[in-house]
């Protein structure tokens, strides 16, 4: 494998946007049959990089070798055009189309009368065979199929050009252990054909189980390149990050043995509260200063669950006591009359209004609360920012920025500093720690804790059970859309033993295991 | 020095890219072809019997009171990411049930004030169809208003017969045609309900959800901002306006033409705000933009005819002022003249060092 | 409480019936399911103007309703292709008037019929591509651009000529609307069609193939999905769109070919408020305004729904003219609230 020259080779890349150096003199090779992952926080430069490579963002300085030959990107169709193909984390497809439509757009087969469909269909069945995914129907609209699905398919899209170069940008961000397994097959096997694969991923476990080689990023700067096998964990993390990591164990340590005993009325109590489709009928109680874990797999009906709870989504069914009360919550404005806050998974459509400064984001909802003709004056505003700007710590602390030009993770604070502001007694954190650096994370994660021991009621919901397992008193498990079982939360509860639960799912449909 | 000067060169920047600076430019410009044209168009006359002012300036302001009503409700309704097309049609059913009204009655000022109200009463309920369309229905914003727009001309048609009615009533003229002070009452009106609403929508926090809902509608609905009243609340306000520019229009000549009353205004209003700098995509708006692109299209309206052109011919003139701004607006143009400049900015450099 | 365990609806890529659900089929369907609707509400006008006037289901009645529609079909065509991709153009109408004063023009000054013609249609194509360009290198609005060009046609036609610009009897262009009789049926009873017929027809059906049976047509369909997708999916988004705004174009030009040809003159006003007819012919045949979801097909039958609407107005002669905008109004308002109401229970059904 190294007596191969690579296929692809970037030396002293560098990228500017207005104000920011995102990246800086970063070298990168790969080469034919090895799966590479590149690895950094986020803003480390790595969707950069990808964008370098697939002809997104235009180079300022350095060089981009494909198989030898100095290339210079004008667009995605060059880079596609010398063999690189990419799918990308959002899955960028058109939902209006069918699978078989999406997967040989641009590339249909034609014939003498234009497009030959029946052709163009049986290539499209081809490519899914190759994947595994000769079950699927090619012939079925794509706004009809989970995100998971959409994703293999934008894959089985990327293989039509036989491209010698395949870009994952973390692919499996959606996909649950079986699909990952699947995906991972299909990667080894293309891996085998001699295929060059650019993995990005946050999930450290799929790094060691599918990677040969790892570069690492941070900031916009090279760190370094490494065989995989000669890099451990601790290495790599620090390699990645540096400081922060011990911060992180210290906190779960601490929480962990917090141990709430929940006295009197529960703040909130449902009773077959459900949706048809998307949530069967759940009871559940939750009590003030209480951290509830929703620990489950993508897709397990946590996240809508979080949904019905703030009225985000309509219930067609059950009861919800609130403070004692029979309580109608049936939107996210009757939810925050009532105290309940809710960050939602999908920070950049449901959460932060990008267009707006840190400022405005952060005082929306108190606002949307008080109804626009009761304005917060610039002086309560400034306040409210002012606290929770420091707080939280959000970086930079310019309350006249327009929030997207924010780290991820200083995005969710200003969102968690939104939510905090309505001062809810009940604060719903769907994946609030999601695809930002470790620092945020544990900042976050601290303020969670702060939270509940200020009184607050808290619903955590995350995909790192660990994450979940040191924060809540209380977990439940969540499988199919239902509830599968509830935790007390103790020493002797691990990500294990939640797994174990998961997999072991019908035995004990309620029991509290002690 | 230096960074006094960076500073100054900065807020140039911010003003340069300030599209509604490019409407007061393209205002001055064709002042200034008018002056060239006749050196005297810029006089202002003071008729001493009457007090009024008079001259081509106050016919400009008078003809601008009518767009500027319009312009100011398509702002709120772009901001939210929508549309209304149907301010013109609305502009002729206030305009028809005025002059319906007033037709029968005897011309005093009770008649007058109620013929206001109820004209007024049924732009906003109009408006507030719209509205409803928009936010309980879930229609897009084109549509509804397009199908309004067909069925208000119709309306207004019903109302008078398919005639072009016309009135007596002095008081309702007034508001066309009278002075306070010199200046056209109309103006004057025009510029108290457009600080009225500046003021209503920068002192409290509406235009701030406004933006919201334009810029990200699920977004802002999980923050709890009320995007249906919101919605129904500025198209009902779109209405409103429509109706006063449409009462602002009839009364000047206190007569409804079925056909022409407001036709096509709705185009002006959408230029006007466009040209204010507001993105038909919603979020950031301006009012005092929407304002001055108003006049702009009252300013040019006017050179037209002064010019001695056909009137039917003064569309091609707005797509010229319409292209010019948006190639000012474009990334592209505005990398061009970048690169120019630093062009420029080197050979200085290599002249002093040669 | 009976818990039902369902396997989640396509969230594993496990082993999958070979054979499509009904709820997937008629999932598939349900997006043509406004255009169906369109066509049936169409049958059934003709139905009840049969039964309540008559002389509807007959030749003469028919091939009248195709010959002085053409241009309205061939304008909605090219609209079905701006809007599929989210876009939308003002300027048709406009471009109509400066096309056919301008061929008018230059015809009676003597020069070639033919000529006359080509330089019509280039019109049409100069100012789509003004459009285009507009849109697609400089980030003007869709609605802005075409308004602009909308204007500046408009203007343009107001320079040449302000008043009723005749065709020469003799001029060669007016054969273009040669009634050809294809059935002689009794009295004037005939079906009838003339080239301007022939034209929507043709480019109906080359509409209908560009967009199902070449890479451009797709791209259109993508584009509307997503415009993001397809970039990054290495689709020539650039180039297809400047393409669709030329097209519209073009088919406007031609479209002021055959309206000219029939009508023997043209004037500064002509087809003011075409662009809104054809929008509503498109919206009501089942093609979003958001894009991505239409037929060509649908297209024209809502064209034919909004010409036999005129019809019978005409022939029922007790609704007053001034009712008609509010009855197409009501109409585009019905067909939209029907859509919408598709939509939902098609998502509903996805999540049930």
């Amino acid at each position: 494998m190294t007596g191969a020259p690579p296929i692809v080779e970037m030396t002293g890349i560098s990228i500017s946007f207005p104000g920011v150096k995102a990246l800086d003199a970063v070298d990168f090779r790969l080469f034919p049959g090895e799966v590479h992952t590149l690895m950094g926080e986020n803003g480390a430069g790595k969707s950069t990089l990808i964008k370098a490579l697939t002809g997104v963002y235009k180079i300022d300085e350095g060089r981009i070798l494909v198989a030898g030959e100095e290339r210079h990107f004008g667009g995605t169709a060059d880079a596609q055009a010398a063999g690189i193909a990419t799918v990308y984390q959002e899955v960028n497809l058109c939902a209006n189309l069918s699978i078989g439509e999406n997967v040989m757009l641009g590339h249909e087969v034609r014939g003498p009368f234009g497009i030959n469909w029946k052709a163009t269909h049986r290539a499209a069945a081809e490519v899914l065979a190759t994947l595994g995914l000769e079950q699927l129907d090619l012939r079925r609209p794509l706004d009809t199929l989970s995100l998971a699905i959409q994703q293999l398919v934008a894959i089985s899209r990327a293989m039509v050009t036989r491209p010698k170069v395949l870009i994952l940008d973390e692919p499996t961000s959606s996909l649950d252990a079986n699909e990952v397994a699947n995906l991972f097959t299909v990667i080894r096997r293309l891996r085998d054909q001699g295929v060059a694969i650019l993995f990005v991923t946050h999930f450290l476990d799929q790094v060691y189980a599918i990677s040969d080689r790892i570069t690492v990023l941070r900031n916009g700067g090279f760190v370094g390149e490494y065989p995989t096998r000669e890099l451990d964990r601790t290495t790599l993390i620090s390699k990645m990050i540096g400081k922060d990591f011990a911060t992180l164990r210290s906190l779960g340590s601490e929480r962990q043995s917090h141990h709430y005993e929940p006295r009197g009325e529960p703040l909130l109590r449902t009773e077959d509260l459900g949706r048809k489709g998307s949530s069967e009928p759940t009871d559940l109680e939750l009590h003030k200063g209480e951290v509830l874990g929703l620990a489950g797999l993508l897709g397990s009906g946590r996240t809508e669950l979080a949904r019905l709870l703030y009225g985000a989504d309509k219930p067609d069914s059950g009861t919800v006591w609130l403070r004692g009360k029979k309580t109608d919550i049936h939107s996210p404005t009757a939810a925050l009359a009532h105290r309940i806050a809710f960050s939602s998974e999908n920070r950049r459509d449901e959460g932060v209004i990008r267009d707006l400064t840190v400022r405005e984001n952060l005082v929306l909802a108190v606002q949307a609360k008080r109804g626009w003709f009761r304005p917060l004056s610039r002086k309560e505003q400034d306040a409210l920012v002012r606290k929770y700007l420091t707080e939280l710590n959000v970086r930079p602390a310019d309350p006249e920025r327009p929030i997207k030009l924010l780290s991820g993770g200083n995005q969710q604070k200003v969102l968690l500093g939104r939510w905090l502001a309505t001062e809810p007694d009940l604060l719903i954190l769907d994946e609030p720690t999601r695809g930002i650096d470790v620092g945020a994370k544990a900042e976050i994660q601290a303020a969670v804790a702060a939270l509940a021991a200020k009184g607050v009621a808290v619903v955590f919901i995350s995909s790192e059970l660990e994450e979940v397992v040191r924060l809540s008193d209380r977990i439940i498990v969540m499988k199919d859309h239902r509830k599968l079982a509830e935790l007390e939360n103790g020493p002797h509860v691990t990500a294990e033993t939640i797994v174990a639960v998961i997999a072991d799912e019908g035995d004990d449909e309620e029991g509290d295991s002690e | 020095m230096t960074d006094v000067a960076s500073r100054l060169a900065a807020k140039r920047g911010a003003i340069v890219r300030n599209q509604a600076f490019w409407g007061v430019v393209a205002i001055v410009l064709l002042l200034a072809i008018n002056v060239i044209s006749d050196p005297g168009y810029l006089s202002i006359g003071y008729n001493s019997e009457t007090g009024h002012l008079s001259g081509n300036l106050i016919d400009i302001l008078r003809a601008s009171a009518p767009i500027l009503m319009i312009a100011v409700g398509m702002c709120l309704v772009v901001a939210t990411g929508g549309i209304d097309l149907s301010v013109g049609s609305i502009m002729v059913v206030a305009g028809a049930v005025s002059m319906e009204l007033l037709s029968s009655m005897d011309g005093t000022t009770g008649d007058a004030v109620l013929t206001l109200a109820v004209a007024l009463g049924i732009a906003t309920a109009l408006g507030a169809v719209n509205g409803v369309l928009v936010s309980v229905v879930g229609l897009q914003p084109f549509i509804s208003t397009l199908v309004m727009m067909l069925a208000g001309r119709g309306i207004a048609k019903v109302i008078t017969g398919g005639q072009n009615t016309t009135a007596d009533n002095d008081s309702f003229a007034w508001l066309a045609n009278g002075y306070i002070v010199g200046v056209p009452v109309v103006f004057l009106l025009a510029i108290v309900i457009v600080v009225l609403v500046a003021l209503l929508v920068r002192r409290s926090a509406l235009g701030l959800m406004l933006e919201a809902i334009g810029m990200d509608s699920r977004a802002s609905r999980l923050a709890g901002v009320k995007r249906r009243n919101l919605q129904l609340t500025v198209y009902s306000a779109s209405g409103l306006l429509a109706g006063i520019a449409g009462v602002f229009a009839t009364a000047s000549v206190m007569t409804v033409d079925v056909s022409r009353t407001g036709y096509q205004l709705e185009l002006d209003a959408i230029l006007a705000v466009v040209i204010g700098g507001t993105s038909l995509a919603g979020g950031k708006f301006s009012i005092g933009g929407a304002v001055i692109g108003g006049l702009l299209i009252a300013t040019l309206d006017k050179t037209v005819v002064f010019l001695g052109i056909p009137a039917s011919a003064t569309p091609a003139f707005k797509a010229i002022v319409i292209v010019v701004l948006c190639l000012l607006q474009s990334e592209r143009v505005r990398s061009l003249f970048r690169h120019r400049r630093a062009l420029r900015a080197q050979s200085q450099k290599e002249a002093v060092a040669a | 409480m009976t818990v039902t365990t369902r396997p989640p609806t396509g969230s594993a890529p496990g082993p999958a019936p070979s054979r499509r659900s009904l709820a997937d089929r008629l999932g598939a369907r349900l997006s043509a399911l406004p255009t169906v609707a369109a066509l049936l509400i169409f049958v059934g006008m003709i139905i009840y103007g049969e039964a309540a006037y008559g002389r509807i289901v007959q030749f003469s009645t028919l091939s009248n309703l195709l010959v002085n529609n053409s241009h309205l079909i061939i304008l909605a065509v090219g609209l079905t292709f701006v809007i599929l991709t989210g876009g939308i153009d003002l300027s048709v109408g406009a471009v109509i008037a400066f096309s056919s004063v301008a061929g008018v023009m230059l015809a009676n000054a003597g020069w070639h019929p033919a000529a006359a013609v080509l330089v019509m249609v280039l019109i049409g194509s100069a100012l789509g591509l003004v459009s285009g360009v507009l849109i697609q290198y400089f980030g003007v609005q869709p609605f802005i651009a075409t308004l602009a060009t909308m204007f500046l046609a408009r203007g343009l036609a107001s320079m040449l000529s302000t008043v009723p610009e005749r065709l020469a009897d003799d001029s060669s262009i007016r054969e273009l609307a040669t009634q050809l009789k294809i059935i002689d049926g009794d009295k004037v009873n005939d079906l009838v069609i003339t080239p301007g017929v022939v034209a929507a027809v043709v480019i109906v059906v080359l509409g209908f193939l560009v967009l199902h049976r070449t890479r451009f047509g797709r791209t259109v369909y993508a584009i509307g999905g997503s415009e993001q997708s397809a970039t990054l999916m290495g689709l020539p988004v650039p180039a297809t769109k400047l393409g669709i705004y030329v097209i519209s174009g073009t088919l406007a030009g031609i479209a002021a070919v055959v309206y000219t040809s029939r009508l023997g003159s043209a004037q500064n006003i002509t087809g003011i408020g075409w662009e809104l007819d054809a929008i509503a012919a498109v919206v009501i045949g089942g093609t979003l305004l958001t894009g991505g979801t239409g037929f060509v097909l649908g297209s024209v039958v809502g064209a034919l729904v909004l010409g036999l609407m005129n019809v019978l107005i005409t022939r029922d002669g007790g609704i007053r003219p001034e009712m008609t905008t509010i009855i197409t109004g009501g109409i585009l308002l019905v067909f939209v609230i029907l859509q919408r109401v598709l939509a939902a229970r098609r998502r509903a059904e996805q999540q049930g």
